[in-house]
């Protein structure tokens, strides 16, 4: 008996070695279900510190405004937990944008490359400066710094490239012509 | 003949459906040409991939057959000028697509010359087989069966011998749609050239065309062109959807792609016969793909099929059947099954625009009402693709996405068999293609947020780097800055003693010593050699006259000489005071440099 006790409980310690988890992997995964904008409106300096506060139990699941009424449901999905609706405190869902530089007005000061979280801004002091748009996560943090306010939101426009096949629907007909 | 074709054993696929024909109405005339248009829009997005890039200017003079716009990235396909003209504007216009949204085109104002560009036939039974494949990058043919996708890369796998059956799909199994029928009907001698060209770009041994039993006529002119060749003509049922490359493969060897693979892994591949042709013009005749038969039918005074160059406005070409009858609504591009109505009459002809399709609500009554599923399983039993499209709905109707995904949505070819079916008329494939963008879209966030993860790592990396940088430079300054201070403090300790005893050689300057210390030490000994020169000025000059002018010494001297002869004698005490008062004032000079080298220690420490 105590040499089979044994015998597993080698196996374990040799598992637990063996198999050992670098990280957490919960604040991973909460960081695969944000949506990486990085705005802050959570009220922490970016995804993956939100992730990690959610992970500790010191932040709720609805303060993603981008990440929208999905993403609340899927972190309650994998958390385990009630779903609940978006704190509108934290703001509320917009329509995807990117920032636009109106490169007449810049004055090359440079603020909103270091407000930018994902280096989406090209320029340099005294030069104008241009939004890379493939890379903008549309987080408005840069709108604020600009002393010019030549940083305005865009919101994507609909291309045949991005243009999506609706829901089907079915057309509402009135009784009244009917007759 | 007929018994070769009867030896060709046609294999069955699962489900299909038979909708009413409607073929017989478009081929009665033959095919006909039109008269050119007044202007020529030609979208850029004619093809799967990417959009072209624009070769031309506002104003230019573009000849018939001229580049317009170069295939750009691995996936796309050239634009060419359809006929001789002025371009008269690049700009965004309405194209024929479902989302109805505008999109950008090359706008040619007819000269009426049509004028060719010198056109390059090649030597293709000489010439390497790669450099032909290389050169239909530039030649703007794509899957003329109405998915477009560049021609270029269906060949790319070519030059080898991996592809041993080439199958020209001829089955065209959509109702109402009938190019391929009149194409091969009137054009057999063509096509039979076409599929030699292909069959050299492949390398493939065996060619199988596949023709549906509605087509007599074609399936006669087909089997009179390959008589005493070893083209087989396979004749399969009529079946929607056989037209399928995947389908008809199935139905004329027999062979099941599987479905995460490619027909060329399996050494297949299948052409459009009028794909087949283009590649003839092209390499035979240096004529890129400028036109292509459409089949104009439904609400129309007289369908017909029409050779129409790419970019000719819809209006024209209904005009040439005769003019739409006036109760028509609306019109599909495509067939009545997959095709989709037209946002707005005023749309170039495209090269996906194999049938356009004059609706009015006799012919296409508007959808019942859909009612709720009952789960009869008819849609299963009608999928070609043997999927479940009950379960598929389900999952749509409920955003329920990655079940879709399992139960492999993507393989949904929105072919219609099962909404065709459907006892309860729900919209099906409106579903499927609703899911399979909106896991599209998914897909394409899911990137973008990688990406942004992965700059906002980088970024966080890169300051903290930076950081770390700054402070290890600060403290190499600090330290570099120490060691001046001490190199500086040992300067100020050297002048003071210099001061204190001119005479005095360098004091021995060896760093690292208390600088204070030092210079006590060096006062002390200040004072005992003050004492010591104090006790010698006993009996000796006065020092006070030591570094005085010669005339000046020889005056004391003259007055101590005649104090001498007066009898008077020197004051010894005198000059014990006078020792004594020296001495005195070198250890106030030694007192002094002792504070103030200590100063200026406190203020380095600083």
């Amino acid at each position: 008996m105590i040499g089979l006790a044994l015998a597993l409980g080698a196996l374990l310690g040799f598992a637990a070695l063996k198999f050992k988890v670098e990280g957490d992997p919960l604040i991973a995964r909460i960081d695969a279900i944000l949506p990486q904008t990085q705005c802050g409106q959570c009220g922490y300096p970016g995804c993956k510190p939100y992730a990690t506060a959610i992970a500790k139990g010191e932040a709720d699941i609805n303060q993603c405004p981008p990440g929208g009424d999905a993403g609340v449901h899927a972190l309650a999905d994998l958390l385990g937990v009630e779903y609940k609706p978006l704190n509108a405190e934290h703001g509320a869902p917009k329509p995807k944008a990117v920032a636009f530089i109106d490169e007449e007005v810049c004055i090359g000061c440079t603020l909103c490359i270091q407000a930018c979280p994902v280096d989406a801004i090209l320029g340099a002091a005294k030069h104008m400066h241009t939004i890379i748009a493939s890379e903008c996560t549309g987080c408005e943090l840069c709108v604020a710094p600009c002393p010019v306010d030549c940083i305005t939101m865009e919101p994507i426009a609909e291309t045949p490239d991005n243009w999506k096949w609706k829901y089907p629907t079915i057309p509402i007909k009135s009784v009244m012509s009917l007759k | 003949m007929n018994s070769l074709v009867n030896l060709t054993k046609v294999f069955k696929f699962h489900g299909g459906v038979h909708p009413p024909e409607n073929k017989a109405q478009s081929t009665q005339l033959p095919i006909g040409q039109l008269p050119l248009p007044e202007k020529i829009v030609l979208p850029l997005r004619q093809h799967v991939g990417n959009i072209p890039k624009i070769k031309v200017q506002v104003g230019d003079k573009v000849l018939k057959g001229q580049l317009l716009a170069e295939a750009e990235g691995t996936v796309s396909a050239a634009i060419h000028a359809t006929t001789s003209g002025t371009i008269v504007a690049i700009e965004d216009a309405i194209i024929p697509h479902p989302s109805g949204l505008p999109d950008r085109c090359i706008t040619i104002k007819p000269d009426g010359k049509d004028e060719w560009i010198a056109r390059q036939p090649q030597d293709w039974r000489n010439t390497d087989c790669n450099t032909l494949i290389a050169s239909l990058r530039s030649s703007g043919i794509v899957g003329f069966g109405g998915a477009t996708f560049p021609t270029q890369i269906k060949l790319r796998v070519g030059c080898k011998s991996e592809i041993h059956t080439l199958v020209v799909n001829a089955a065209e199994c959509e109702p109402y749609i009938t190019c391929d029928d009149m194409l091969m009907r009137e054009r057999a001698n063509e096509i039979m050239k076409g599929i030699e060209v292909t069959q050299r770009l492949l390398g493939a041994e065996k060619v199988l065309i596949g023709i549906e039993d509605n087509k007599p006529e074609a399936i006669a002119s087909m089997q009179a062109a390959t008589a005493n060749t070893s083209i087989q003509v396979v004749v399969v049922p009529t079946l929607y959807p056989s037209g399928d490359a995947r389908r008809l493969v199935h139905l004329v060897l027999g062979t099941e792609i599987p479905y995460d693979k490619r027909s060329t892994d399996v050494g297949l591949q299948v052409f459009n016969v009028a794909t087949v042709l283009a590649l003839y013009r092209f390499f035979e005749l240096g004529e890129p793909a400028l036109s292509r038969i459409v089949t104009v039918t439904g609400n129309v005074q007289k369908p017909q099929n029409f050779e129409v160059r790419f970019g000719t406005p819809l209006p024209h070409l209904i005009k040439a059947a005769g003019g739409a009858k006036p109760d028509t609504t609306h019109y599909i591009m495509g067939g009545p099954m997959m095709g989709f109505d037209l946002p707005d009459e005023n749309v170039p002809i495209t090269k996906a625009a194999n049938c356009i399709i004059a609706a009015s609500p006799n012919l296409f009554a508007p959808p019942p009402t859909p009612m709720p599923c009952i789960r009869c399983a008819r849609c299963a039993d009608a999928c070609p693709v043997n999927l479940q499209p009950q379960e598929l709905y389900w999952f749509a109707k409920s955003d329920n996405f990655e079940k879709a995904n399992d139960y492999k949505l993507f393989d949904c070819i929105e072919c219609g068999a099962c909404s065709y079916v459907c006892p309860s008329n729900i919209p099906l494939v409106q579903y499927y293609r609703y899911a399979k963008s909106e896991i599209i879209a998914l897909d394409k966030a899911r990137e973008a947020a990688d990406l942004a993860r992965e700059r906002n790592e980088f970024r966080l990396a890169r300051i903290e780097r930076e950081k770390q940088e700054r402070a290890a430079k600060h403290a190499e300054r600090a330290a570099a800055g120490k060691e001046e201070a001490a190199k500086r403090a040992l300067e100020a300790e050297k002048s003071p003693a210099l001061e204190a005893n001119k005479n005095e050689a360098s004091s021995p300057a060896t760093s690292g010593v208390d600088d204070v210390k030092k210079v006590a030490i060096a006062a002390a000994i200040e004072r005992a050699k003050a004492a010591k020169s104090a006790a010698a000025a006993i009996g000796e000059a006065p020092k006070n006259i030591a570094n005085t002018d010669e005339s000046v010494k020889k005056e004391i001297a003259e007055i101590d000489a005649r104090r001498q002869a007066a009898g008077i004698e020197k004051p010894a005490v005198d000059a014990e005071k006078q020792a004594k008062i020296a001495a005195a004032i070198e250890r106030a000079k030694a007192a002094k440099a002792v504070a103030e080298a200590a100063k200026t220690a406190e203020t380095k420490e600083e």
